[in-house]
């Protein structure tokens, strides 16, 4: 025995690993996106998935090609379909869909891989792809007005005019309920509030993600809102709020993206209110009805700042840096 | 009561069930013996015997090299062979003495004792210096040293590391549930030499049996109790435990000392009531061997300088081929490529795994999790360090509080991108203290 023996493997320690591992994260976003996603196509039929199918091809694609050339693979820790299936959402149902596709192809190319892939991008990858596409074809991306009709005996609805933040921001009259549920315009997967926060809860019951940056966004939005939306805290409004546009799906989806928020507890919370504040302002202020995208794009933008002064106290020191004393 | 614990920490499979029910068994080495010189922090023993001589159980062989450092003592009688540099596992070639065992383990008289209550403090520092007793739970620390702070007047707190967080080992929850009589004697023995001092005997709750025995066995005690700290690795790491146990800090730069407290393992404790009550010598410790590719898996008490290869082959061998085998536990321990090493004083066990993770597993990019901060007992930033390790940048490295990682290993087990962040944190502290000491 001892003879044939075969060599032992040696390596630093800790010799043992924990289960979880980055594509079983990516894995679980893309479920956790699904009820949200799905809900989009029941809502819009099926052009959505049409919508979807191409954008997140478009980045799985670009993922492969670029990998290939680079003789490097990183499309199997399917960080691109998260990134598209996320893009997709954020489109609207009537998208033509070479402009989907155009989209994928910058959020993967440009925001992630030439600033060196999967962790050194600085911003949000999916909301990066978005805002391009809202600069370049404005017109195409704000254009909610959608067809009704029928396939196989489900039926969607056509929803003209308006999407509710803006005929809100108009001052008209919204349905509230509607709104949380999701029989609303808008982009494929933002209209309803109940499927994101579904799948919002798988996240956070496998650990995924945390209420810390969430929590601080929205609870910060309300209060800002409330403080200065003019209407106070006035529940059907504070709601009608809440449930409109990106707020849910930025809040749970692309606000917690680990690689552009920040990586300390503290900086988390400051992130979060940012984001608040900033699509209160945005939202309240600004010319459009929408401001969650923007905001995000900012906080990204100020996380390297954010976690410069949120660094964690290490274990046996007082504030600036002391040592305990007995 | 609130929980006694510490931020930060992981749940990892703990593998302690395989051998946490078999009883410590004796074992009688018969091949070679081997004493390095150095199986503790400090300067290197020096040896006092030559070439040719005839030892005998329980003889030192090598004295003390300065105030922190350890004599060692032969654990068989022989004929010195040589003294020449051996592996040892941490893979150093380090200067050791090789013992030619004549199986006669004839034993040298272990020196007049007088009862505990009779001794001075001098006489219980003395009794521990001489019998090369060091921290047995790992680090190897000399223990006299520990026990002798500059104001012992100042010491509230003697506390027995009982928490064997460490996956898989069982050596410290068999010691207590066979021997607790021992254990607590060593603590009555450190506490005379700290009048004020409170003796805390800290248990993680995951051994419910050994917290039970413990608290009946002292219950008469007025000066020693038990704590049960939540489980959670490393519940057992010195500035953890003291935190969990008094609620008092200190980071790298500090001992336990400078908050009024002394640590010490359950296997130390032990050897300190041995030394004091029978002069015997530190010759023997608990050792686990275990793994799901242990044949069978116990716990022996081995006498120290035995090759692990012996002792595995008397515990059976291996059930399959392993592909790693470790010295020590999963989270801290050293992975050995030859198995003809010996046992030292600070071997708690012999862990063979069928399939090694860490090599299945290649590692991907950071993605910022954060995973690593939050279970970073040492509350730095695990990932940020590494990339400092990475680019040798020094000044971030310590700007960012490098120097105060434990080396615990949390931060690679947890990493969801498998990156090694324990080893480049290390490699980079390994380097950084060598530039310390040079100055």
């Amino acid at each position: 025995m001892r003879e044939e023996k075969k060599m032992l493997k040696v390596s630093s320690n800790p010799h043992i690993r924990s289960r979880v591992s980055t594509s079983g994260i990516m894995l679980a976003v893309v479920l956790a996106l699904l009820p949200a996603a799905g809900y989009g196509v029941y809502n819009f039929g099926p052009r959505a998935l049409a919508v979807i199918g191409v954008t997140v091809a478009a980045t799985v694609l670009t993922e492969a090609i670029y990998g290939f050339c680079r003789k490097k693979t990183t499309v199997t820790d399917l960080s691109a379909v998260v990134t598209g299936l996320l893009l997709a959402m954020n489109l609207p149902v009537n998208l033509p869909l070479w402009m989907a596709a155009l989209g994928g192809v910058f959020a993967i190319l440009v925001a992630k891989l030439l600033f060196g892939g999967l962790g050194q991008n600085f911003m949000n990858p999916a909301l990066a792809g978005r805002c391009f596409l809202l600069i370049s074809f404005p017109k195409q991306m704000t254009d909610f007005v959608s067809e009704g009709g029928s396939f196989a005996g489900i039926t969607w609805d056509a929803y003209t005019g308006a999407t509710p933040l803006a005929a809100l921001k108009a001052g008209e009259s919204v349905n509230v309920t509607d709104m949380i549920v999701g029989r609303v315009g808008g982009t494929i997967g933002e209209t309803s509030m109940i499927a994101i926060v579904a799948g919002a809860c798988i996240l956070l019951l496998l650990g995924i993600i945390d209420l810390r940056v969430p929590g601080s966004y929205l609870i910060s939005f309300v209060i800002f809102v409330g403080i200065f939306g003019g209407r106070g805290f006035e529940p059907a409004w504070l709601s009608a709020q809440l449930a409109g546009g990106g707020l849910m799906l930025g809040a749970f989806f692309m606000a917690t993206d680990y690689v552009t928020r920040p990586i300390t507890v503290k900086g988390q919370y400051v992130f979060g209110i940012f984001l608040g504040v900033m699509t209160g302002i945005f939202r309240i202020f600004g010319p459009g009805a929408e401001g969650v995208s923007y905001a995000i794009i900012l906080g990204n933008l100020l996380v390297p700042l954010i976690e410069k002064v949120t660094g964690p106290r290490a274990f046996g020191y007082r504030k600036g840096g002391k040592a305990h004393e007995a | 009561m609130a929980k006694l614990t510490f931020v930060g920490g992981i749940h990892p499979y703990d593998g302690k069930d395989l051998s946490k029910d078999k009883p410590i068994r004796e074992v009688l080495p018969e091949g070679e013996m081997v004493y390095p010189l150095s199986q503790h922090i400090g300067a290197p023993a020096k040896p006092v015997v030559q070439k040719g001589d005839r030892v005998l159980a329980g003889q030192k062989i090598a004295e003390s090299g300065g105030f922190v450092s350890a004599a060692v003592f032969a654990s068989v009688s022989g004929i010195v062979k040589n003294i020449e540099p051996r592996r040892v596992a941490s893979g150093d070639m380090v200067m050791s003495i090789v013992l030619d065992n004549d199986r006669l383990y004839e034993e040298l008289p272990a020196a007049a004792v007088k009862p505990l209550e009779e001794m001075t403090k001098e006489e219980i520092l003395a009794a521990v210096r001489e019998a090369g007793i060091v921290g047995m739970g790992g680090a190897g620390f000399p223990t006299h040293v520990k026990l002798s702070p500059p104001k012992p007047e100042k010491i509230d707190y003697v506390i027995a590391n009982c928490a064997e967080c460490e996956p898989y080992l069982t050596s410290d929850y068999r010691r207590m549930l066979e021997e607790p009589e021992k254990l607590i004697g060593g603590m009555k023995a450190i506490l005379q030499l700290f009048d004020k001092a409170q003796g805390i005997l800290a248990v993680e709750d995951n051994k419910p049996d050994c917290i039970r025995l413990l608290r009946e066995l002292t219950k008469d005690e007025k000066r020693i109790c038990v704590k049960a700290l939540t489980t959670k690795y490393p519940q057992g790491g010195e500035r953890l435990l003291i935190y969990a146990t008094t609620g008092r800090k200190i980071n790298s730069s500090m001992l336990p000392a400078d908050v009024g407290c002394v640590v010490n393992n359950v296997d130390t404790m032990v050897a300190v009531h041995r030394a004091v009550t029978e002069g015997k010598p530190l010759t023997e410790r608990i050792v686990t061997l275990t793994g799901d590719a242990m044949k069978n898996p116990c716990n022996y008490r081995v006498r120290i300088g035995m090759s692990y290869q012996e002792l595995l082959d008397i515990a059976g061998g291996f059930r399959v081929q392993p592909e790693k085998v470790i010295c020590g536990g999963p989270m801290m321990g050293m992975a050995l490529f030859d198995l003809n090493i010996p046992t030292t004083k600070t071997a708690t066990a012999l862990l063979a795994l069928s399939k090694d993770e860490v090599s299945a597993m290649e590692p991907g990019p950071c993605i910022n999790c954060g995973r690593c901060l939050e279970v970073c007992p040492g509350r730095v930033m695990p990932s940020r360090l590494a990339d400092y390790a990475e680019h040798f940048d020094e000044e971030g490295f310590l700007e960012n509080n490098g120097m105060e990682c434990c080396e615990c290993g949390c931060c690679s087990y947890i990493c969801p991108a498998k990156r090694p962040l324990t080893q480049e944190i290390k490699s980079m502290r390994k380097l950084l203290l060598a530039k310390k000491k040079k100055k």
